[in-house]
């Protein structure tokens, strides 16, 4: 488990920093979100979720969407604009999708996925399938009044969701408590009619253990919708390759305590050494490969502007 | 000495002036009081005027408009700020059922000063959800005031007339104008709503360009002169109410129209002027117009594909040249990427 686990919070990161270090090099013509901090939450949730199960999320979704096992060769030729991307070089970082293995797609726009996830899950009950949802969104869009109405939907139709917010405290550059007079958001989540709890710490493996006894309920007829607050942090500025500690809106000395729980160092610490390198050669190689393939990938032609549209006949 | 600003700065410093002459202004928005301070177009307003006329709010874009929309109705100036326009679709109740009715359903017992100031964005592959101009959403409804300003003096001068009007006003500012420079006096002035300005003299071609497309229109205007064509560019300033007689002036001169858009051409502005152009002509002169805008798809990311999305000055140099020639000669000049897309790189 804890090999399977490595490969994936490893795999984000070492992603992510390859991002980091070409986005300077002008070849990624679109903005980044990046998680790097924050693929405890994506990883330990998706470990508890099987292929069949469906995610929604943010523009902030490379964590999520390789977690749960998206294409990464796909998800680079998308940053890279190009026609072998999961979105055809349409959609870019802030919309990535593969179907496939249900990631169901990122939105740029605060909040609009949460009721995404919510009609995704009411369907799979109503369709009569095993199935859950997760939907993952920041603490940023539990300010938006269709958080507020989708929890409400959720509870009251006792559908087969898993809703996980990613508290990185920041909305940009406003803190939480600029936004919100309560800070639990799990606390608040449990008043519309759900199981809720907050998870501190980053911790990979009880976000795991806890998500997956939820999933576990649901799938043995429990429905209804379980929440998760899952504390975090960005370590990267809100977009952009940088850090941004000098900007003023926060110090690193409130970083420092999630540097020190880091889970990509964490997980590897607990593997040999031998296993831990073979895992990581792999993922380097990969992630060579998955760049090239960007590299060398076509850009759209010129008659891809005016397809997708519509699903023609 | 010219006295040169930005268009942020000329914002910036209308908001600040008009704070400052008028205590029930109050600023607010996602990210008003950031370091980053909405493109600079927010800077130092909280520091100066305090917390309490300027704020950050949740990220409650439907709440928020009707908090400014109540505020309104107790004496109160609010400026909402939307660093996309994107953002205001999720407003859309409030500004269409409420502020632009209010007064007519209340049979003119209230009236609701707000302005809301949309940004368009776009460039550096923002894509389908961050690069949409939907002004003529609003042009549609009435009771809705939509200005679209092109230069730093006239953003200086509308958004002074916008604080002070009683009625809701869109203030509609494209991203890629923030950096434009121009002449902004120091002291404070309004520009009228109505009133067209035309931003070069021309005898061939009337080019109409609506926000950052009027600054594209110029540069159209002097390609065409490499080929002998005398364009007479009008940014309208303000699209409700909106300048007719003006563009019908040029018009009756030119006899030819290019009407060009940083929105989608269907039901769009450059719909409506044609249109009513038309009309007005129909029974006295044969003119000659086209419409110009987004191609009708979703923004795509990716470079190549973006760049056949947006309208540009070759493509608006090469479409009037057409006009010019009544479709029996073509010509289409050589594409400079303008350096405000070319350097853009944020912030977001
Ligand atoms: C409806 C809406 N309002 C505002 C924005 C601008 N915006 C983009 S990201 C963001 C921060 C959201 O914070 P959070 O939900 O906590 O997610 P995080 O970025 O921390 O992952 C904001 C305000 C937006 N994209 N959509
Ligand atoms: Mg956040």
């Amino acid at each position: 488990m804890y090999e399977k686990f490595y490969r994936s919070l490893y795999r984000i990161r070492r992603v992510e920093e390859e991002i980091a270090r070409i986005y300077t090099t002008d070849k990624i013509k679109s903005p980044v979100h990046l998680s790097i901090g924050q693929e405890a939450v994506s990883v330990g949730v998706c470990e508890a979720l099987g292929r069949d199960d469906i995610v929604f999320g943010t523009y902030r979704g490379h964590a999520l969407y390789l977690a749960k096992g998206g294409d990464l060769r796909k998800m680079i030729a998308e940053l890279y604009g190009k026609a072998t991307g999961c979105a055809k070089g349409k959609g870019g970082s802030m919309h990535l999708i593969d179907t496939d293995v249900g990631v169901m797609g990122m939105s740029a726009v605060v909040g609009t996925t949460i009721p995404l996830a919510a009609g995704y899950a009411y369907a799979l009950k109503l369709r009569g399938k095993n199935s859950v949802v997760a939907s993952f969104f920041g603490d940023g869009a539990v300010d938006e009044g269709v958080f507020h109405e989708s929890m409400n939907f959720a509870a009251l139709k006792k559908i087969p969701i898993i809703f996980v917010c990613e508290n990185n405290f920041y909305s940009i550059h406003s803190h939480q408590r600029a936004r919100q007079a309560l800070c639990n958001i799990a606390e608040r989540a449990r008043v519309y009619g759900m199981p809720a709890e907050r998870i501190d710490g980053n911790d990979v493996l009880r976000i795991y253990e806890r998500v997956m006894k939820g999933v576990q309920e649901i799938r043995s007829g429990s429905l209804g919708p379980r929440f998760f607050e899952c504390m975090t942090y960005r370590w990267m500025e809100h977009v952009g390759p940088n850090e941004d500690f000098e900007a003023g809106y926060r110090l690193r000395s409130e970083a420092e305590p999630w540097f020190e729980k880091d889970q990509v160092k964490r997980l590897g610490d607990f593997l040999d050494p031998e296993a831990r390198q073979m895992i990581e050669d792999e993922v380097e190689g990969e992630i060579r490969e998955a760049f090239e393939f960007a590299e060398q990938s076509p850009f759209p032609d010129d008659v891809d502007l005016y397809t997708d549209t519509f699903k023609e006949a | 000495m010219e006295r040169i600003l930005t268009y942020a700065e000329a914002i910036r410093e209308a908001t600040e002036q008009e704070m400052a002459r008028d205590p029930t202004v109050i600023l607010l928005g996602i990210g008003v009081d950031d370091f980053k301070a909405i493109y600079g177009t927010t800077k130092g307003l909280i520091e100066k005027f305090g917390p309490e006329r300027v704020f950050d709010t949740p990220l409650s874009e439907d709440a928020m408009t009707g908090v400014a929309i109540g505020a309104a109705l107790a004496g109160l100036r609010p400026i909402h700020v939307h660093i996309r326009m994107d953002f205001v679709l999720l407003a859309m109740n409030q500004l269409v059922n409420i502020a632009a009715k209010g007064r007519y359903m209340y049979g003119g017992a209230v009236s609701v000063p707000i302005v809301v100031r949309a940004i368009i964005g776009r460039s550096w592959g923002q894509g389908a959800q961050h690069s949409q101009s939907l002004h003529s959403y609003f042009i549609h409804v009435p009771g809705l005031k939509v200005v679209a300003p092109s230069t730093p003096y006239d953003a200086k001068g509308c958004l002074i007339k916008s604080i002070r009007d009683d009625n809701p006003v869109m203030f509609i500012e494209h991203r890629m104008i923030h950096y434009q420079k121009g002449h902004v006096p120091e002291s404070t002035y309004t520009i009228p709503f109505g009133k067209a300005r035309v931003l070069a003299k021309g005898d061939d071609i009337t080019l109409v360009g609506i926000s950052y497309m009027a600054v594209e229109c110029l540069r159209a205007q002097k390609l065409l002169t490499e080929v002998g064509i005398s364009a007479e560019v009008i940014d309208p300033v303000s699209l409700n109410p909106f300048d007719l007689d003006a563009i019908a002036g040029s018009v009756r001169k030119t006899g030819r129209l290019l009407v060009v858009d940083t929105a989608w051409v269907t039901c769009g502005v450059s719909a409506e002027v044609v249109a009513q152009l038309t009309e007005r002509f129909q029974d006295s002169q044969q003119i000659r117009v086209q419409r110009m805008g987004f191609k009708p798809v979703t923004c795509p990311t990716t470079k190549n594909l973006e760049d056949l999305f947006y309208p540009n000055s070759q493509k608006i140099a090469s479409a009037a040249y057409t006009l010019v020639h009544n479709n029996r000669k073509f010509w289409t000049p050589t594409h400079v990427e303008p350096p405000e897309i070319m350097e853009f790189r944020g912030p977001f």
